[in-house]
């Protein structure tokens, strides 16, 4: 067994006096203290992030983390677009399944806002095919067609995706490390500017700064040692096409609904154990999508059951969704939100999630999307 | 006592409306007044400049005062877009103006506080004793990219200053200067159009400078935002300055009349100074003025002025003059400022 023994993440946001290996220190730092580890006590280190190949022409940055820890052991960095985190984490436990009693690090980091909005659009357009970005389509624009398509097809209006980001922004309020920590109503999604119609402004996650770190270890004696650890049920990976053109079904994510079956398979449990589950939410209608697919709700349903406001934290709901804020309010930064999902369910399964602390949680779930859903990981851990 | 013995505004009569800007590029006109509370804007003509502006300013400024023109030796020109990169406007304005050639020139930059940063080398000139008065201008024909935010507040305009030490209109008790390494907006060489770390020109840059040099103002002087009758500050938008005015402590009454981004624009270098024109039309003998530029880079420069009985004589019509205006469209902005 595989267990999360500490998390620490930066505050996301316009971090304008941090560069991306400030805030990659900050991170391994601050994880590594809160274990009482010594970085030499490390194994080996996963790093997850997009951009910095791209927009500061910074590759080779394992060996930057090297620089950083002042150890020579492994470290791997993944690009899957916005599931780097994600992936980078199942990476960890991968290598930890063919390694026993090693300690490892999993940092996901993004550094966006130093960069013109088009430099950093450009950068991620990275991440749809070729063909896509021929075209002019950018994330927004691939979202929005998959939302319309939803909305026409389960006769629901841009209102009932408003609601994903009336909960999300409620819930960044609670969260001291969230970009935005606002509360916003309907009438503000409703009369925020479009994007891509149907998506708005206040539909759509921010660029972000910011850098968050897990340690995992199957070593079971310094698990019991630490104060707080969870249990990795299941992390699980799959691919898709790249291009939404491709796809059978445009209102399925099927690495998603894939990986998410596969993961409760291998964690033995059913989807109505799951108390808190972080879903990848960069756009209002991939809340929705995210729930349907990973078996929450009904094909189809969830547009009506998002109003019903169940999954908002103190409304009384058996699975509470996004307490960090979701990647609306809490932020995206690309590489790190894998982490962070991985890293709130980690604060909620031991209780540490002071404000936003679901009672009783005991089984959580991480579920990370890259791109338009080429990349999907979901995660599954236990108190 | 050094300070200011008269001065000269100058602003294009054509108009542009937020509203018809953003109409071409399919936002919302309510939402983008709303955002940027900024009604309309000036534009120079085809055939004018940031050097014809600071002429028409200039020669205001000079028109009120029977002085010596020999005896500035001091002429200053402030723009971020001067009329060369190389050869200065400020020598040309003087010779138009018929100065002796006996006389200090140079052109500065400091994007928006380039005028302002003059003023304060200006008085140390006449202090010094180098010269009796000193002419500086801030005048710019504000450049934006099109479908730029700045597309809907880069605006034209000039404003002049005829600093002396006798029969002043405005005496300057005291100023501050703050500077520091931030690029938050810049023009490289050779580029025509600035650009812009859109919300990093907030917080970082025009709060904090603002902040840090009027505070340091405040202590230099003693004095307090409850003592000055107005605020003026560098207007980039319409929401800036109310928000900076309100976290040093200034009220809306003090800062409203200053106020002219809301239907002026932001005409960069002169865009501060542009508020103390229309401050004066109002300011009565003993007030207290409180003048703050800013200017990316990063910079600002506060000042502390009060108004003595000469302004009365010298006294600028500005509520009226600005209403003499003619409305353009965007195809003719588009012509008016060089893009087509």
């Amino acid at each position: 067994m595989n267990y999360i023994t500490g998390y620490y993440t930066t505050r996301f946001g316009e971090l304008w006096d941090k560069s991306l290996f400030d805030l990659v220190e900050e991170a391994l730092r601050g994880v590594l203290k809160q274990n009482n580890l010594e970085s030499s006590q490390i194994d080996a280190v996963f790093f997850g992030n997009m951009l910095a190949g791209v927009l500061e022409n910074n590759l080779h940055s394992t060996s930057k983390i090297a620089e950083i820890l002042k150890i020579n052991v492994p470290i791997f960095r993944s690009e899957a677009a916005c599931a780097s985190g994600g992936v980078a984490f199942n990476l960890a436990k991968t290598y930890l399944d063919s390694n026993p009693n090693k300690n490892v690090l999993v940092i996901g980091a993004e550094k966006m806002t130093d960069y013109s909005p088009e430099e950093t659009i450009t950068g991620l357009s990275a991440a749809a095919s070729g063909e896509e970005q021929e075209t002019g389509l950018t994330f927004s624009g691939l979202y929005a067609m998959i939302a319309n398509f939803y909305l026409e097809k389960y006769h629901y209006t841009e209102k009932n995706l408003a609601y994903v980001s009336i909960k999300n922004h409620y819930h960044g309020t609670l969260n001291e490390k969230a970009h935005f920590r606002r509360k916003i109503t309907l009438n503000d999604v409703l009369k925020s500017p479009y994007i891509a119609y149907p998506l708005k402004v206040l539909d759509s996650s921010p660029i972000s700064d910011g850098a968050s770190a897990v340690i995992m270890t199957n070593n079971l004696s310094l698990a019991k040692k630490q104060k707080y650890s969870v249990s990795v049920l299941a992390s699980e990976m799959m691919s898709d096409t790249i291009s939404l053109k491709e796809r059978k079904q445009i209102d399925t994510i099927l690495a998603t609904k894939l990986s998410g079956n596969k993961a409760f398979k291998t964690a033995k449990i059913s989807r109505k154990n799951i108390n808190v589950a972080e879903v990848h939410d960069c756009f209002s209608i991939a809340e929705i999508l995210a729930m349907e697919d990973l078996g929450f709700w009904e094909k189809g349903k969830g547009g009506k059951k998002i109003k019903e406001l169940s999954t908002m934290y103190g409304n009384g709901g058996n699975l509470i969704v996004n307490t960090s804020g979701g990647l609306k309010a809490a932020g995206h930064p690309v590489g790190a939100t894998g982490i962070k999902q991985i890293g709130e369910i980690f604060l909620q399964l031991t209780n540490q999630a002071e404000k936003r602390q679901v009672k009783n949680a005991k089984y959580g779930l991480a579920h990370n999307v890259g791109g338009s859903g080429g990349t999907a990981v979901v995660t599954i851990l236990a108190s | 006592m050094v300070g200011i013995v008269s001065y000269g505004f100058y602003i294009p009569k054509y108009r542009i409306k937020t509203g018809e800007i953003a109409k071409v590029w399919g936002k919302n006109p309510d939402d983008v007044k709303r955002s940027l509370l900024v009604e309309e804007k000036a534009v120079a003509g085809i055939d004018e400049d940031s050097l014809t502006m600071g002429f028409e300013s200039a020669s205001s400024a000079l028109s009120e005062v029977k002085i010596d023109r020999n005896k500035i030796k001091v002429v200053l020109f402030g723009s971020e877009t001067h009329p060369y990169a190389v050869n200065p406007a400020s020598t040309i304005l003087a010779e138009f103006l018929g100065i002796e050639k006996n006389y200090l020139a140079y052109d500065t930059e400091f994007a928006c506080k380039a005028a302002t940063g003059a003023l304060i080398s200006a008085q140390a000139l006449i202090k010094s004793g180098y010269s009796d008065y000193a002419l500086i201008t801030g005048s710019d024909k504000g450049m934006s990219k099109t479908h730029d935010t700045l597309e809907y507040t880069a605006a034209s305009g000039s404003v002049s200053l005829l600093l002396g030490k006798e029969n002043l209109i405005l005496e300057i008790i005291g100023f501050e200067s703050f500077s520091s390494d931030t690029p938050d907006f810049w023009r490289r060489e050779g580029m025509r159009y600035p650009s812009h770390g859109g919300r990093f020109t907030g917080k970082p840059s025009y709060f904090y400078h603002i902040e840090e040099s009027s505070r340091s103002l405040f202590k230099k002087t003693g004095l307090a935002p409850k003592d000055f009758a107005y605020s003026i500050f560098h207007m980039p938008n319409g929401k800036f300055p109310l928000q900076v005015a309100s976290s040093l402590g200034f009220t809306s009454n003090q800062i409203k009349d200053s106020l002219i981004v809301n239907y002026l624009g932001n005409s960069y270098t002169a865009s501060a100074l542009m508020g103390l024109v229309a401050v004066l039309e109002k300011a009565k003998v003993g007030d207290l003025i409180f003048l703050c530029s800013y200017g990316s880079g990063a910079g600002s420069d506060s000042f502390a002025l009060r108004v003595t009985k000469n302004l009365a004589k010298r006294r600028k019509e500005f509520s009226r003059i600005i209403k003499d205006k003619k409305y353009i469209n965007y195809p003719t902005y588009l012509k008016y400022m060089e893009i087509i």
